[in-house]
């Protein structure tokens, strides 16, 4: 088995099923019951093929696995390269286990245009994996910037009310940082003649250049992360989106720009990386805190929601750039967990909705009396959120703080204090969503869970509960991937500062 | 050498053009008009196989050459304009213009923008223009019984002349000051020396002249008019094949005699390309007939080309010829749509009027979202890659701040092409458009499958185009 091309099979045979899909004709009844199930089977599928990378991973070794190498464009020294190492491949699995959630919480959100809808959730998913796996700069591009035709689509087409908005605001701001992106790629590539990643990061392109590299990269990932000032996309883009756009946006996009990070700017702009670090802490810690506040004065609950991605995502580009080992397998670790769980609390959320069509949190009270199933799940998911011991969210919270407190005590100090927000505003929102009397009309007939709900929430659970209680399995798969990195980045700025001496002396 | 048989396509489609229109005059006027557009298209497909198969070399003692560079730019001109027949011809029969004239007229424009790819001489380069322009003045105001297209016939020819003269009195300049007319004799003369003062003069007035008839900023000003008042199967051939050959022979001019002076006219161009992608990009953003948008948009695409020759180098001339193969394929799908909205038998033109075209006809809806996200450049597109290529050639050749500018123009105008599929996804539907005919279909389907493709197969366009560019820079 292990020769076959399973990174392609993962990525593209979603891109099969999507295929599937344009075949499927008739009436629109049967029409969107079959594409629901195409899909549901075609994630599932996928999802089963790509646990393969997992059991086959070899943690032992920082190497790029799974490789897959091809000619593409041969006259421009361009290849097709796949591969995964400890940092891409439990990205790979998060959004391939994210995909079918997201399809089977769509079951009966989406009722018009079934099919064109699945299909653009099928090609979001090659786009997702193909990004984390692609091992070539102009590759990486294709799918990172590739991602944005789906998701402009899903916002645009099945979203609420201000959807046209949010979904030209979410395209144009991502593009306007990717093409600063693209053209970084291109002085790599006329610097170094070639796209390919491994070979780029070895190259060790001099410090004025990577000081222009690392802004161009930057303006791309901290869109995408988003980090404080350019996060008003998100907000918007995650209130207007339908629930499984939300899920996925906050679940795996968001980390795109966190992996950018670590792929592109950390490894091969090290000495930039550590002349801007103190610009991302800053960021970072506007981020967490001034996010939390807003978060607090929210109304409407996705909003709220998607100003704690905001804040929780801060945390992460904290550790990226604390360049240790703790911070670094933290912000992964913090981002795998939040993946699950801010997937989760806007399943959460879609759950009311799709019963009382507000995602207003005034309209809400006192649901636990008719929804006691429903409040367990929330309270679990808040929990983790907050970063409760036991649940993912400590982990990731505790190694990056860790890390950070290595790298700079302030940084920690006021990292720490955004975590105290963050339990304010999301316990506050539980209290007044769950809590209280019940005394909303339309509430008083509000039925619990589903056991379609139940299907959908009962791994996310699993997953928490996993990697709160024995994150060893997955910090060991990231494990000598990191260490190489930390590695990789201290010789080159140990080197930088000798060479700084040398020049003194 | 007289050489003839490297003339053999430009000859051939000459005398098919003259055959046909005497097939026109005797068969029965504008009855024959079917048969006469049929007849060349096959006779384009013919000239498309004699290039291919064509040994080229150099004809007309120097004045004409038959190098891969020109055959590459006949090959997509022949496709650009043979589709344009075939799109004009229910058009034309339902419109009341189908004069049997159309396709002659187009073979005789296609026959001097042949000439003008493959000239080595200014004077040749000046036959080939103007035989292309007369015929497509002449095209412009075909539809002699409404004002609008009289109006941009009468535009076209009154500013084209004066382009005409500029491009001439350039040449004379050229020929004042260096003695010679010839690209070849130019390039020696020119080689390690300095430009003489007025020769960089004429060169300027030659530049300002080819921007017009490639409708590059600042001279484009005829191209929004020209677009909206000519039928619309017209403005589909307007925006394809002259461009191709306005930016062939740019090219020519610029890299083949004046190859040795790239400092000098490198600024001129990076202003030009500056100028066109920010008009292209912003004057369309409120546009909203959907032909007007398409006059900008081809302003814009023109910045985008020109950013590739702005680098003055074989990769970059490279860059711009996929990025017009591209750009071929992406406006004829486009066109293509163009022509289908048609709703109770008359044509449409507002952007408004695709409302909810995701609805009525979903796949008309998505091949057309396609073509908008490839012309904005998302990948995995195949109009990303034209970008790419270019925009790689400037970084290559230092102009990185070209690059970035032209980068962020193409995210302004990403959102003019997302307006179009907002209309037609986002909005609520109107009533449906008529059923589309099968050359349509047709054209629609070729052209998505080779954007979509493109990211699997980049080859065949880019190693022709790498050919060619090296014919140019191998003389």
């Amino acid at each position: 088995m292990s020769d076959w091309p399973i990174l392609s099979i993962v990525t593209f045979l979603p891109l099969v099923g999507a295929a599937l899909l344009l075949l499927i004709n008739g009436e629109e009844a049967t029409v969107a019951r079959n594409s629901r199930w195409v899909a549901l089977w075609t994630s599932g599928f996928t999802f089963l093929v790509s646990l393969m990378l997992w059991v086959n991973f070899d943690a032992t070794t920082a190497d790029f696995q799974f490789v897959e190498q091809a000619d593409w464009m041969p006259g421009l020294n361009i290849s097709y390269h796949m591969g995964v190492d400890g940092i891409s491949v439990l990205f790979v699995l998060l959004a391939t286990f994210l995909t079918p959630i997201c399809i089977l919480s769509a079951w009966e959100a989406i009722q018009k245009r079934v099919k064109e809808y699945m299909i653009a959730f099928l090609v979001l998913e090659t786009m997702m994996v193909g990004m984390f796996s692609a091992l070539d700069g102009l590759l990486f591009y294709l799918f990172f910037e590739g991602v944005l035709i789906p998701m402009f689509i899903i916002i645009g087409v099945w979203g609420g009310q201000r959807r046209v908005y949010a979904a030209f605001k979410l395209f144009l701001y991502t593009l306007l940082g990717s093409v600063l992106m693209l053209v970084a790629l291109l002085a790599m590539y006329f610097e170094a003649g070639t796209t390919d990643i491994p070979t780029l990061m070895e190259y060790g392109f001099d410090y004025n250049m990577q000081l222009w590299l690392w802004l161009a990269f930057f303006a791309s990932f901290a869109v995408k992360v988003p980090m404080w000032p350019v996060h008003t996309w998100l907000p918007d883009a995650h209130v207007e989106a339908p629930t499984a756009g939300s899920v996925i946006l906050a679940g795996v996009l968001l980390k795109m720009g966190g992996y950018g990070f670590l792929r592109f700017s950390l490894p091969m702009m090290p000495l930039a990386s550590e002349t801007f670090a103190p610009l991302v802490f800053t960021l970072s810690i506007v981020a967490i805190i001034y996010t939390s506040l807003v978060a607090l004065a929210q109304q409407d609950m996705k909003k709220l929601i998607a100003y704690s991605s905001v804040a929780h995502m801060g945390i992460v580009t904290i550790g990226a750039f604390t360049f240790n080992q703790h911070g670094i397998e933290g912000s992964i670790f913090q981002m795998l967990s939040h993946g699950v769980v801010s997937g989760a609390l806007f399943l959460c959320v879609g759950v009311v909705y799709d019963r009382i069509h507000t995602r207003e949190i005034d309209a809400y009270g006192g649901l636990v009396h008719r929804m006691p199933s429903y409040a367990l799940m929330f309270m679990f998911f808040t929990m983790a959120s907050v970063g409760l011991p036991g649940t993912g969210g400590f982990v990731g919270e505790i190694l990056t703080l860790l890390g950070a407190f290595e790298a700079n005590t302030w940084v920690a100090f006021f990292a720490s204090t955004g975590l105290i927000l963050g339990a304010t505003y999301a316990l506050y929102l539980y209290r007044r969503i769950i809590f209280g009397a019940l005394t909303k009309e339309n509430l008083k007939t509000i039925l619990d869970l589903s056991p379609r709900e139940w299907l959908i929430f009962a791994p996310l659970v699993i997953i928490v509960l996993w990697m709160g209680v024995y994150p060893v399995s997955f910090l060991d798969i990231m494990h000598v991937s990191v260490e190489n990195l930390v590695n990789q980045v201290e010789t080159a700025q140990a080197a930088a500062a000798h060479a700084a001496q040398l020049a003194a002396n | 050498m007289l050489n003839l048989g490297a003339a053999l396509p430009e000859m051939f489609m000459a005398v098919s053009a003259l055959a046909l229109l005497m097939l026109g005059v005797f068969a029965g006027k504008d009855k024959a008009f079917r048969t006469v557009s049929w007849l060349a298209v096959a006779a384009q497909i013919v000239a498309i196989a004699l290039v291919v198969m064509g040994d080229g070399g150099s004809a007309f003692y120097g004045q004409f050459s038959a190098d891969p560079f020109a055959k590459f730019c006949k090959v997509l001109i022949l496709i650009g304009s043979a589709t344009g027949i075939i799109m004009a011809m229910n058009f034309a029969e339902r419109e009341n213009m189908a004069r049997f004239e159309f396709p002659i007229l187009i073979s005789l424009a296609t026959l001097g923008m042949m000439a003008m790819v493959s000239a080595t001489d200014m004077l040749s380069l000046y036959l080939g223009l103007e035989l292309q322009s007369l015929a497509l003045y002449v095209v412009a105001a075909i539809r002699r019984d409404t004002v609008r297209s009289t109006e941009s016939g009468l535009k076209y020819f009154i500013l084209g002349s004066i382009a005409s003269g500029i491009l001439l009195y350039g040449m004379s300049m050229v020929y004042g000051f260096t003695g010679t007319t010839n690209f070849d004799v130019l390039g020696d003369t020119l080689v390690g020396g300095e430009l003489p003062l007025g020769a960089l003069v004429g060169l300027a007035f030659i530049f300002a002249g080819l921007c017009f008839k490639v409708s590059a900023v600042p001279f484009h000003m005829w191209t929004p008019d020209v677009y909206e008042g000519a039928p619309t199967p017209v403005t589909s051939f307007f925006a394809v094949a002259p461009k191709i050959a306005g930016l062939a022979l740019f090219i020519r001019v610029a890299v083949g005699p004046f190859g040795g002076a790239v400092e000098d006219w490198q600024q001129i161009i990076v202003l030009i390309s500056i100028l066109s992608m920010a008009v292209g990009s912003f004057a369309a953003l409120r546009q909203e007939n959907i032909k007007r948008l398409m006059a900008y948009s081809s302003i814009g695409h023109v910045g985008f080309a020109l950013v590739g020759l702005a680098a003055g180098t074989e990769e970059g001339v490279t860059g711009v010829l996929v990025y017009l193969g591209i750009y071929l394929v992406m406006n004829l799908g486009t066109f293509a749509v163009i022509l289908c909205m048609r709703r109770n038998d008359r044509m449409n033109e507002e952007i408004t009027d695709l409302a909810g075209l995701a609805k009525t006809k979903p796949l008309m809806a998505a091949i057309t979202a396609i073509f908008m996200f490839s012309m904005a450049g998302i990948p995995p597109l195949a109009g990303f890659f034209g970008k790419f290529y270019v925009f790689k050639a400037a970084v290559d050749s230092g102009l990185v701040t070209l690059a970035v500018i032209g980068l962020v123009t193409s995210v302004v105008s990403a959102y003019y092409y997302l307006r179009i599929i907002k209309v037609m996804y986002f909005d609520e539907p109107v009533e449906g458009f008529d059923r589309n005919g099968t050359e349509m279909n047709v054209i629609m389907a070729v052209a998505t499958i080779i954007i979509l493709a493109f990211v699997f197969f980049p080859n065949p366009l880019m190693d022709s185009a790498a050919i060619a560019a090296a014919s140019l820079f191998g003389m």
